[in-house]
């Protein structure tokens, strides 16, 4: 049985384009010292860090954990970076509570970031070494095609994917730390946009954010404040490329899912769950999820959305905040939609609170759709 | 008809330039100039007023008699951009006139401002003066004013020797030779290609080579509107075709049809460039091009 373990603290930076007024070192540390002061702490109160990012080609810094250890106030302490592409963010919470759950520390500080202003993330994940005749430009060359196949299978209607860009850029003005706040939104401005990778529009993409985004964590004699408790963590991971690989919906999320809902008793979780903050970088991947999830059959996700069950004001809401749809500073998306999942529980996510949230789903994918993070945490003690 | 008019080119200037008594105040100013300091000069209330000036516009008093050192460091508070330069103007390239509230001022100076670009202009701006080497007490002693250092380039190359490896070694070999290579996994009896040594599902070895057919199904595809210098024109059809025979789809350019013409099922066949022309390398497929056929039905969990 694993120990108790505790959100105390949440901070973020203010996600944007660039972020010219701070080095890597200033961001992380922003989003650290706001962790810290939402839990009344300081880092002389911390056992152990741990830090996470996308790929070390985004800055081109090389072990940014071994830089980036004075800025988090970890010298002398273990720190530990993870990194399971963009789903990092999650893992990285995930990495941290585990140090909590296992008995090893009774606070810890975990961060994650990235500063895309410092290169081009297309760049990055399209470096095509020799031999290989990779066509893919971006992740949204990868994702592109996978998108056109839910809607085929599931005879989705078009508009599927703008409703949700609407949604969440809509939530996103309720958000004063995200990055994409468009007054206005509407299904025509999204529509208007040009197809990048077709069948993606430009505005049902993510942004390329700078930022950071803190938690501090707790074991239960540590937990001070408000708590968000972890009812559930767990994570998956799948080869990129296997015969009958499904990469609409694929097994390691289902399995990651049914672990997750397992630990923390849940087994409907379109009812037992009051907001969720899911990954979802190009639109069309709400209902994509919500059926890999599990909060709605195969086929039928597009409906919940369609429907409006996953908007600010629906049964369900999914990224109450905007999403990652609003803000991508990839490294720290996840650790975002973690970080907003426990502000819901705490009551403590302002303007785009859900009412009356007492467990929250935080979810994270990443790589070709074969890593998954993701954590249940709830007001009460579990 | 009318006669040009009379035009005559005339220029008024007294000769060497007039002899401009400074007076006290703005001598001290040009004094530490020339030093290669900034002073301002403090007025009855309190005001630094930079550059300095002998009465206060806002009594008429005279100022006091002390002077303050400045800066050098500023913050631009508006400018003008000049894209096209005078011949009498500071710098020879576009730049900014801009008020600058220099460190410990109360009031602007105007000077130039060098920036690259006006998009590099931005209120709150920090910029330093940029002294010149021979000074002799004038405002033109600061060349212009400069932006602070807020970035640097950080070049970083790694140059490596890549070594295809052997089972992608096998597979090119194959596609010189104009045949696609592909393995089986005689456990989970699947054929996977490009040609590959291990099974990703259950870690087998895999030994047996299986030369499969270069047609297939397009699976699903992306129509890609950003140019691509590895892909021929805007826009072009990145697909994951299935070849016939096999269980994973590879990935690869659609051509010889209009990319909205592409569909989910389309039968394809690869397009070889001619044999004189391959080499060890996917470059040896142009693309897959429809073959006219029916289209194959495709399956999937809610198909």
């Amino acid at each position: 049985m694993a120990h108790r373990c505790a959100v105390i603290g949440v901070g973020q930076t203010r996600y944007q384009t660039k972020r010219a007024d701070v080095s890597i070192a200033g961001l992380v540390r922003e989003a650290a010292l706001r962790a810290l002061e939402d839990a009344e702490l300081t880092f002389k109160d911390i056992d152990a860090v741990v830090i996470g990012k996308a790929p070390d080609l985004f800055e081109g810094v090389m072990m940014p954990e071994a830089y980036l250890a004075d800025a988090l106030g970890a010298a002398g302490k273990p720190m530990t970076r993870v990194h399971t592409a963009g789903s990092v963010g999650g893992s990285t919470a995930l990495v941290g509570a585990s140090l909590i759950q296992g008995g090893v520390h009774e606070r810890v500080l975990v961060v994650a970031f990235e500063k895309q202003s410092e290169s081009n993330a297309t760049w990055a994940l399209s470096t095509h070494l020799p031999f290989n005749a990779s066509l893919v430009v971006g992740a949204g060359g990868y994702f592109a095609p996978h998108i056109r196949e839910y809607m085929r299978r599931s005879a989705a209607p078009d508009h599927i994917g703008i409703l949700v860009a609407v949604k969440d850029r809509q939530n996103a003005l309720k958000n004063p730390y995200a990055h994409l706040r468009i007054p206005g939104i509407d299904r025509r401005m999204v529509e208007a946009t040009p197809m990048l990778w077709e069948p993606i529009r430009y505005l049902e993409t993510c942004p390329s954010s700078d930022g950071a985004c803190a938690i501090v964590l707790a074991a239960e004699h540590k937990v001070t404040g408000t708590p968000a408790w972890v009812h559930g963590a767990a994570m998956r991971s799948e080869p990129m490329s296997r015969a009958d690989r499904d990469t609409v919906s694929p097994q390691a999320g289902k399995d990651c899912a049914a672990d997750v809902y397992r630990q923390a008793g849940v087994t409907d979780p379109r009812r037992e769950i009051d907001v969720a903050e899911v990954y979802v970088p190009f639109s069309w991947y709400e209902p994509m999820w919500l059926e890999n999830l599990g909060f709605a059959a195969e086929g039928e996700g597009w409906k919940l959305t369609e429907a409006g069950s996953t908007a600010l004001d629906g049964d369900i809401p999914w990224n109450a905040s905007g999403g990652v749809l609003s803000s991508n500073p990839i490294g720290a998306s996840g650790l975002i939609r973690f970080a907003e999942a426990a502000l819901q529980v705490r009551g403590m996510a302002g303007e785009h609170q859900v009412d009356g949230a007492r467990r929250a789903l935080g979810h994270a994918y990443g790589g070709g759709a074969q890593f998954f993070a993701m954590w249940i945490v709830g007001a009460s003690k579990p | 008809m009318p006669s040009e008019p009379l035009v005559a080119e005339h220029a008024l200037e007294f000769p060497g330039g007039y002899t401009r008594t400074t007076g006290p105040v703005i001598g001290r100013f040009l004094t530490e100039l020339r030093e290669g300091r900034i002073v301002g000069v403090r007025t009855a209330e309190g005001r630094v007023l930079v550059p300095p000036l002998e009465y206060d516009p806002d009594t008429g008093e005279p100022v006091t008699g002390e002077f303050v050192e400045v800066g050098p460091a500023g913050t631009v508070t508006g400018w003008a951009w000049v894209a096209s330069p005078r011949k009498d103007h500071p710098l020879d390239r576009p730049f900014a006139w801009a008020l600058i509230k220099l460190d410990g001022a109360d009031t602007a100076l105007v000077h130039a401002v060098a920036a690259d670009s006006v998009k590099a202009m931005r209120p709150g701006m920090r910029v330093r003066p940029r002294f010149r080497g021979e000074r002799v007490g004038h405002i033109t002693d600061i060349a212009c004013f400069v932006p602070e250092v807020t970035t640097m380039r950080a070049p970083i190359r790694t140059e490596y020797r890549v070594q295809p490896g052997r089972s992608l070694s096998r597979f090119l070999e194959g596609i010189r030779d104009g045949v696609f290579l592909g393995g089986r996994c005689t456990r989970c009896d699947k054929v996977y290609v490009p040609f590959r040594t291990s099974c990703p599902s259950c870690g087998s070895a895999i030994s047996e080579e299986v030369e499969v057919p270069d047609t297939g199904t397009v699976t699903t595809f992306a129509i890609n509107n950003l140019p691509d210098p590895r892909a021929p024109e805007v826009p072009f059809v990145s697909a994951y075709i299935l070849l016939d025979g096999t269980d994973v789809p590879m990935i690869a350019l659609v051509g010889g049809v209009p990319a909205h013409e592409v569909r989910q099922g389309m039968r394809v066949k690869a397009v070889w460039v001619s044999p004189e022309e391959r080499t060890l390398s996917m470059a040896n497929v142009r693309w897959f091009a429809p073959t006219g056929e029916p289209d194959a039905e495709l399956g999937g969990p809610h198909a």
